[in-house]
């Protein structure tokens, strides 16, 4: 039971926002001392660990492709397919980015999204922008909302695409784990398989609840009307 | 036949490339320690193929290991400025080429996916062509060589060493967060050498009743839902839930099938990370870029998807992974 203190240290760790690197090596030395290993035994473990997890890493066979192509203009061309949906609803807007962050996401795109990348430069500004078509204003708690929208379509539409695609950390860190510590043989591909299931139900939940963000946003706003009547009152002087 | 050492070899020899290309940069604010670290981390990767043939001692590696952390966190691993095309620039290429830019991005999983199917009748001389324990390994770099390839026929850039220019610039703005999911999963197997596992199941055999299938699931997918919130990352979660349920319980008691099984476990994390503060650069950092008033608004909107979609992937793991 001692050596629970090892996810103790990650948890606290974490918390307090050290390097993930530090925490996680710091609790990996705890852990395995307590868990009766010596000094060398660890180093030994931390080295044969590295080298049985290399296919983690086989992420960045793909960076020199990512990077020709961000070269050359991928996300300003994303960003032109992303604008043919201008012309709809905020939560119609977020799906679309939902569909295409998770479709991109499954062959390996990552890259293409991005809270830095496409969130806050394009996505909530396009959201945004339909409610302001369709209300003529937007009150703060309505962007509110669109901006935690925005955030989550992204997140909800990465975590539940990229598993879809082979190379990505998840998929290989579990056949890396069970392949060395029970001696299984999985292949990625199968893994991945599996998680399509997940990804339609992923985009299903996801997708109705955004068609749904229409209708709470005009609820609110009617609820913002009728609260605050003064203002437009005063503006229509 | 191609072996699985070749492409970590291919690995090894762009780390040591970029490394290069940082150490020739005088402009670099962390020219030494930067060049440092990926040039080590890709004399790790050549270095552990005798270590994982067991010819070369694994403790080297694992001193190295270590100096690579600390050179990563004490503040000696920086960003260089790259030069790379504007703005401008990009938006006339992008008009240029429009959707062909996504040729040699869909060349990479295409080529994939047939070699991995194609990969039991690819023979020469009957030995397989693909290393046939790590096919999917083997295709994917072979699919991303090739759609180099494809990007330097199509869009013909001035200087055809693009990609490794290109490739530094994210190379370094994902910084030393390349190394962690090699970390992590070291954590993962110190953590069952150690009996982390072990003691979770322990505590996990109070609350599970005996020989019940569901039960197991259960505390399997909420289990890992759980241990990703509190350490904001399925990837720690998933070693220790996997050691104290899904292995012994699930695949050894159930006779489930592990690919299912341990796939959406994962999963069934994720739905965590959307939950959790602790996933900072998920649900905290985007609030800050969108200047959120509360800075728990993202999490807010993802909560209503991650709780019925952790009920999908319980219900999934129960009726498709157990014959």
């Amino acid at each position: 039971m001692l050596v629970l203190i090892g996810v103790l240290l990650v948890i606290v760790g974490f918390a307090i926002r050290l390097n993930p690197l530090i925490v996680v090596t710091v609790a990996g030395i705890v852990t395995a001392l307590l868990g009766g290993m010596n000094p060398a035994q660890i180093l030994d473990s931390f080295g044969t660990g590295f080298a049985s997890s290399r296919s983690v890493t086989i992420f960045v066979a793909v960076l020199p492709v990512v990077g020709i192509i961000e070269f050359f203009g991928l996300q300003e061309q994303a960003k032109v397919l992303i604008g043919r949906l201008a012309k709809l609803t905020a939560g119609r807007v977020l799906i679309g980015y939902l569909a295409v962050r998770q479709i991109t996401a499954a062959v390996g795109l990552n890259s293409i999204g991005g809270h830095a990348q496409t969130v806050r430069p394009l996505v909530f500004p396009m959201a945004e922008g339909a409610a302001l078509r369709r209300y003529g204003h937007v009150p703060e708690k309505i962007s509110e909302k669109i901006k935690g929208h925005s955030a989550g379509a992204d997140n909800v539409g990465v975590f539940f695409g990229e598993d879809v695609f082979v190379a990505v950390g998840s998929i290989l860190l579990i056949t890396t784990f069970v392949d060395t510590t029970y001696h299984l043989h999985l292949e990625p591909l199968q893994l991945a398989l599996w998680a399509i299931p997940t990804a339609i139900a992923a985009f299903l939940i996801h997708g109705f609840r955004l068609l749904r963000l229409d209708k709470q946003l005009d609820k609110e706003y009617r609820e913002y009307e009728l609260t605050a009547p003064k203002e437009t009152a005063g503006e229509a002087k | 036949m191609i072996n699985v050492e070749a492409v970590y070899w291919l690995i090894g020899i762009l780390f040591v490339a970029w490394a290069s290309l940082i150490a020739a940069d005088t402009n670099h604010p962390r020219r030494w320690g930067s060049s440092a670290f990926w040039g080590l981390l890709g004399l790790c990767f050549f270095y552990s193929t005798w270590v994982q043939a067991g010819t070369a001692p694994g403790w080297i590696l694992g001193v190295a290991v270590l100096v690579l952390v600390v050179l990563a966190s004490t503040g000696l691993l920086g960003h260089g400025k790259h030069r790379t095309s504007t703005g401008p620039e990009r938006e006339s290429y992008a008009k240029r080429f429009g959707n062909k830019l996504f040729i040699p991005a869909l060349t990479l999983p295409l080529v994939t996916v047939i070699l991995v199917l194609a990969a039991p009748v690819l023979n020469i001389g009957g030995a397989p062509l693909l290393d046939p324990k790590n096919t999917t390994l083997v295709a994917l770099a072979i699919g991303a060589v090739a759609a180099v390839v494809v990007a330097l026929l199509i869009l013909k850039p001035k200087n055809p060493a693009t990609p490794i220019f290109e490739s530094r610039r994210i190379l370094e703005s994902i910084g030393w967060a390349a190394l962690l999911p090699q970390m992590l999963t070291t954590l993962g197997i110190l953590f069952t050498k150690a009996g982390v596992g072990t003691a979770v199941g322990t505590l996990a055999s109070g609350l599970l009743p005996k020989g019940s299938l569901i039960a197991g699931v259960l505390v399997y997918c909420i289990g890992m839902f759980l241990f990703t919130v509190l350490m904001g990352n399925g990837f720690a979660a998933f070693p220790i839930m996997t050691a104290a349920i899904g292995w012994p319980v699930l695949v050894q008691t159930f006779h489930g099938d592990p690919a299912i099984i341990f796939a959406i476990g994962m999963l069934a994390g994720f739905c965590g990370t959307l939950c959790t503060p602790m996933a900072a650069n998920f649900n905290l950092v985007p609030s800050a870029l969108l200047e959120m008033k509360n800075k728990y608004g993202v999490i807010t909107a993802q909560v209503g998807t991650a709780i019925p979609l952790l009920a999908v992937n319980i219900a999934l793991m129960y009726f498709l992974a157990f014959h």
